[in-house]
């Protein structure tokens, strides 16, 4: 019985191997032999490796195969030691032992042969040939004349080295263990793992295997052949293949989706690319004082190429450096001395409120009405570097124009806005902007930290800026800002601001992001 | 924004209640200032602890423990806001300003407070309150410097004048022995604190000087005072003086000490007027001002800037709480007739008034309504542009970068191999850059892109970037002379150079946009050597025979210098004629 499980798996391998083509043939053979019921114990492959005279990897490889068509067979991993013959055991088994190499090159009779030219003639193997075919008593040493010549004291040998190995090699040998320890020591035998499998029939035994199609191919679908064969099993438990496709970087996604926000509550885009901006339009313009701290080279950019803006409107400009050095419009003013130079210093824009200045200004010259304006773009700041600052960053901005429009009114949009970005509870902290008044920061409840944190910044311009510019007194204006980066980085839980933005950042990080759903935290 | 550390207990002891920190930090935030943090010395054994509160930065009257707590007092309705004067003595203490003061600091300020009795709190709420002043209103001293004075060490009337550094000598505060004026600037250099103001005078050919009539040195503003009027907390009668390059600050920095300080007067919130005299003037000045100054506000501009409908009463109610003591003016229609204190500098018009109505009233009280605004939105064309290629080209497999828009002239120039005499004067320089990387603004998309590749080599290859984004460029037709330029920059990094698959991105490109492959009326590409590109591998993008840009195989240079092993070709158009 235990023969018929040999047998049987036997048969199995070879037919997988024959089918696989490892020896160059096609077809099936299927076995016919009968099966055998029980299937108590295995086969190890080593032992089918010596049965079907293969390569035991092959073997192997063929288990394999017969394992991923099912449960046909079983197989355990095993390890067990053999001995190998080394390169010398190699070439022993091949010429013959050193000793038997070295009988051979001594001539019969008495005559013998002269020590030197044995030596010669024998090579490598020349020495310790000499000294073992002595050992044995197939050789004796004499001296004539002061010259070692050896003879021979028996007419034939045998090579039981030679013979030991070829059995050794084979597997099939009887010799003693003390025997193979010498060949160890003698380096012609070494012992290796070999790692194999014990084979057992597995619950869906069959001894006609067919081969499984791994995939529906255009052949099977136009031959209806799909209706009978059978199809190799996926393993669902793999990932798939990860797809060659391009992306949209996850910050610039983020954008997008504010300004589909803006784009649904009627807000139209500034044009805001122009980075370089006058100091004029970046801070006189609204109202920020000449002395404040953000006009200083710590927090502001300034160009020295080019330096000076050549062109302000000059009528506009009267009415600012009124309002600012004497005060106008019901306003007090700052009270000191407004400089043209000051204002004509070129920065890089601190914030896209410049844009908005600019935006109010043409609304004014060209006939008020009702706006809505939004954008998102850069802004620059010579500011001390952290994980949460860098010199350049995305403002959004938001700015509603309109005759008798309240604070309320800018409350509920500043709610509405936050709202569509997945921010439920919004409060308002009275503030300080020289630009607004009312001014108020906008804190959101962050339910990970459980604490209110500030989210952006917001107020109504100030009159001393709408007002020199042309806009009609009942026109209030809102206006509300935040940085891009900020939210973005609190909603992917990204710690330092360079892992988002700049050439450093991981580009895995670009290809794992999600879509950006914000109202999904 | 200002930050000021006040002792909790202190704090609480004034506003004669205690509140817990979340407590404090919700009155902090409706009144409008933020309590940013609570520490506890752990040096001290009683653990004091100190609460750090951030400051608006044009609320100088909240900078010291006595401001905030009276400010917050009068806000939690338990005191009225206190009125401030200053009271003229029997003989006015006088101070001269010499004209050799008007080159380098042509104006003073004084005040005299008399009758002062100096706690430990008190003394450090003048040393403090000096400090926070000078760090912020008078912007590091350059508009203002304050001097405070044992007046009784010294003997009016002041002169103040302009001299030659030799000529001044005196011991300074602090010091052990005494130095000329040239001396100070020398010796003060290697101090940590001073010498960043030694900037203001020390090429000056004359330096300001205060002395009193026997000649002693009050003070060297805006460096160091003298060490003979030292203030102690033994100190009974100050001598106060402002000097200043902006008068309205000096006023307003004068007006806050004296109301600030004031409260520990034996006849509180009373100043002492005192008088300078310009030399070249006829009429002299008073100070302090402490001036109290009228505005009218209508009560329907108020409830319509804010949404709220408040009667004149709740509304003056509301402007008392915000030290902004209010009466309502009943005539034919009513008004609010608010008078703004000496301590409030920060109201300088109605709109300032309007706020603190909102503030007393409670932002978070204001009915959040939606303004009937009724418009139409668009996107800018150019941008709207942008997007749609954006996502065309991702969608052609290429990943979206994000670099930066300041950049070192080294990666315009040498990185790109570009000769620096050529392409220097075409950059935009930026004037004060902390660091290298910020030089100047970009003048090609072109570096990030590398740079973003250098970063992430360990990838799998190939790697195709991209990015649309804005480059700046020198043109004197705008006002700025300069303007910004859209650009589409993408790179391919591969075994092999892939100049087909960049070709083939503008070739599709180009079939998105309509516009035919051919010379004339549609773009083509032209051989042409550029030192970025590896010879006989560029070519330049021309659109309607215009060059918009240019594409091929970088130069092995280029890539070393990226320290870039592979090769990699690449594509920079200009994409503004397409909207």
């Amino acid at each position: 019985r235990l023969h018929g499980v040999k047998f049987t798996i036997r048969c199995l391998v070879k037919a997988e191997f024959l089918r696989k083509g490892l020896k160059g043939i096609t077809t099936l053979s299927q076995p016919t032999h009968r099966m055998y019921l029980t299937h108590t114990d295995g086969v190890s492959s080593l032992q089918l490796a010596t049965e079907l005279e293969e390569d035991h990897q092959k073997i192997v490889g063929a288990i394999k195969s017969l394992q991923s068509l099912g449960d046909i067979v079983e197989a355990e991993q095993a390890t067990s030691s053999r001995w190998e013959l080394t390169a010398e055991g190699s070439s022993i088994v091949k010429n013959g032992s050193h000793e038997a190499l070295v009988f051979k090159a001594v001539p019969p009779g008495e005559e013998g042969i002269p020590q030197p030219d044995l030596m010669k003639a024998t090579g490598a193997s020349g020495k310790i040939g000499m000294s073992k075919a002595i050992q044995a008593g197939w050789l004796k040493v004499k001296k004539e004349g002061g010259v070692t010549k050896l003879t021979r004291t028996v007419e034939s040998i045998v090579d039981t080295v030679k013979k030991n190995l070829e059995e050794l090699e084979k597997g099939t040998s009887t010799v003693e263990a003390n025997v193979i320890n010498d060949y160890k020591k003698r380096k012609l035998m070494q012992q290796v793992t070999v790692t194999s499998f014990i084979v057992r029939r597995g619950a869906g035994f069959t001894t006609t295997i067919e081969k499984q199609e791994t995939e529906l191919t255009p052949e099977l679908i136009a031959s209806g052949a799909w209706k009978t064969k059978k199809f190799k099993p996926y393993n669902f438990n793999a990932l798939g293949t990860p797809l060659a496709v391009g992306h949209l970087h996850p910050l610039l996604k983020v954008r997008s989706e504010f300004l589909e926000i803006f784009m649904e509550m009627g807000f139209s885009e500034m044009p805001t690319n122009k980075y370089i901006e006058s100091s004029f339009w970046n801070f006189d313009a609204l109202f920020v004082p000449q002395k404040h701290p953000a006009r200083d080279d710590h927090d502001t950019f300034f160009l020295s190429r080019p330096a000076k803006t050549t062109s302000v409107p000059e009528d506009y400009l009267e009415r600012v450096k009124k309002v600012h050095s004497v005060g106008d419009f019901g306003s007090q003013g700052y009270r000191y001395e407004w400089k043209r130079e000051e204002a004509e210093k070129n920065v890089l824009r601190t914030h896209t409120t410049a844009v908005s200045a600019r935006m109010l200004h043409k609304l004014a010259q060209e006939g008020f009405k009702p706006s809505k304006f939004f954008s998102i773009d850069k802004v620059f700041r010579n500011e001390t570097l952290d994980a949460t600052h860098l010199a350049e960053f995305h403002q959004v901005e938001g700015v509603v124009c309109d005759r008798n429009i309240t604070l309320g009114d800018l409350l509920g949009i500043i709610k509405e806005f936050f709202r569509r970005l997945g921010i439920e509870k919004v409060r308002f902290k009275p503030a300080y902007n020289p630009y607004t008044e009312p001014s108020m920061e906008v804190f959101a409840y962050h339910p990970g930290l459980k604490k209110w944190v500030e989210v952006g910044n917001s107020g109504m311009f100030r009159p001393e800026l709408l007002l020199p510019m042309g806009i009609p007194p009942d026109v209030r204006c809102h206006g509300w800002g935040l940085s891009l980066e900020r939210p973005t980085m609190i909603r992917y839980g990204i710690d330092n601001i360079r892992d988002l933005v700049g050439p450093r950042v991981d580009l895995q990080m670009v290809y794992n992001n999600p879509l950006c759903r914000l109202d999904k935290h | 924004m200002p930050t000021v550390n006040v002792n909790r207990d202190l704090l609480f002891e004034k506003l004669g209640q205690s509140y817990s920190d979340e407590e404090f930090d919700e009155l902090c935030f409706q009144f409008g200032i933020e309590l940013d943090d609570v520490t506890t010395d752990s040096n001290d054994p009683k653990g004091a602890v100190t609460y750090k509160i951030d400051i608006p930065a044009n609320r100088y009257d909240l900078l010291c423990l006595e401001g905030l707590s009276r400010a917050l007092l009068v806000f939690t309705k338990k005191i009225q806001a206190p009125v401030y004067r200053a009271v003229k003595p029997g003989s006015l203490i006088k101070t001269v300003v010499k004209a050799s003061t008007k080159n380098v600091r042509p104006y003073v300020v004084t005040a005299v407070l008399r009758d002062v009795t100096l706690s430990q709190s008190a003394y450090d709420s003048l040393i403090d309150l000096q400090e926070k002043l000078h760090h912020n209103i008078c912007r590091k001293r350059s508009l203002v410097a304050i001097g405070v004075h044992d007046l009784d060490t010294l003997s009016p009337p002041f002169v103040y004048s302009a001299d030659p550094p030799q000529e001044i000598n005196f011991l300074p505060l602090n010091q052990k022995k005494s130095f000329r004026g040239d001396e100070l600037m020398i010796h003060y250099q290697s101090d940590n604190h001073i010498k960043h103001y030694l900037h203001l005078i020390k090429d000056e050919p004359l330096f300001p000087v205060i002395r009193d009539s026997k000649g002693v040195v009050l003070s060297l503003p805006p460096i160091i005072n003298g060490n003979h009027s030292r203030v102690s907390m033994g100190t009974k009668n100050l001598y106060f003086e402002c000097t200043a390059t902006d008068l309205t600050k000096a006023t307003i920095v004068l007006d806050i000490l004296i109301t600030m300080l004031s409260e520990h007067c034996n006849t509180k919130f009373e100043a002492e007027l005192t008088e300078v005299i310009y030399e070249d003037q006829d009429s002299p000045c008073y100070f302090p001002a402490l001036k109290y100054r009228k505005e009218i506000v209508k009560p329907e501009l108020v409830n319509s800037v804010i949404g709220i409908n408040l009667t004149p009463e709740q509304m003056a109610l509301s402007l008392d709480r915000m030290c902004l003591k209010s009466r309502v003016e009943q005539s034919t229609e009513a008004s609010l007739e608010v008078e703004v204190p000496p301590t409030r500098h920060d109201v300088i018009h109605a709109a300032d008034i309007i706020e603190d109505v909102a503030i007393a009233f409670g932002y978070d009280n204001i009915p959040k309504t939606l303004p009937a605004t009724n418009t139409i939105a668009s996107q800018v064309p150019l941008n709207k542009l942008t997007d749609q290629l954006r996502n065309s080209i991702a969608q052609a497999g290429f990943t979206e970068a994000l670099t930066f828009s300041l950049c070192s002239v080294e990666d315009e120039c040498e990185k790109v191999r570009h000769s620096r005499d050529i392409k220097e004067p075409q950059l935009a320089r930026v004037a004060n850059p902390k660091t290298l990387e910020f030089q100047a603004a970009r003048h090609s998309l072109l570096s990030g892109l590398l740079k973003t590749l250098q970063a992430n080599k360990k990838m799998p290859l190939p790697l195709k970037l991209f990015e649309i984004s804005d480059v700046v460029l020198l043109d004197s037709s705008v006002d700025t002379g300069s303007r910004n330029e859209r650009r589409l920059c993408a790179v391919f990094y591969n075994k092999s150079p892939g100049f087909e698959i960049i070709h083939g991105l503008l070739d599709r490109i180009m079939l998105l946009l309509e516009v035919p492959c051919s010379e004339a009326g549609g773009y083509s590409i032209r051989s042409a050597e550029d030192p970025t590109y590896f010879e006989g591998r560029c070519a330049v993008v021309l659109y309607n025979s215009k060059v918009i840009g240019r594409l091929g195989v970088l130069h092995p240079e280029v890539l070393s210098n990226f320290e870039l092993s592979m090769p990699c070709s690449a594509i920079e158009i200009a994409i503004e004629d397409f909207v």
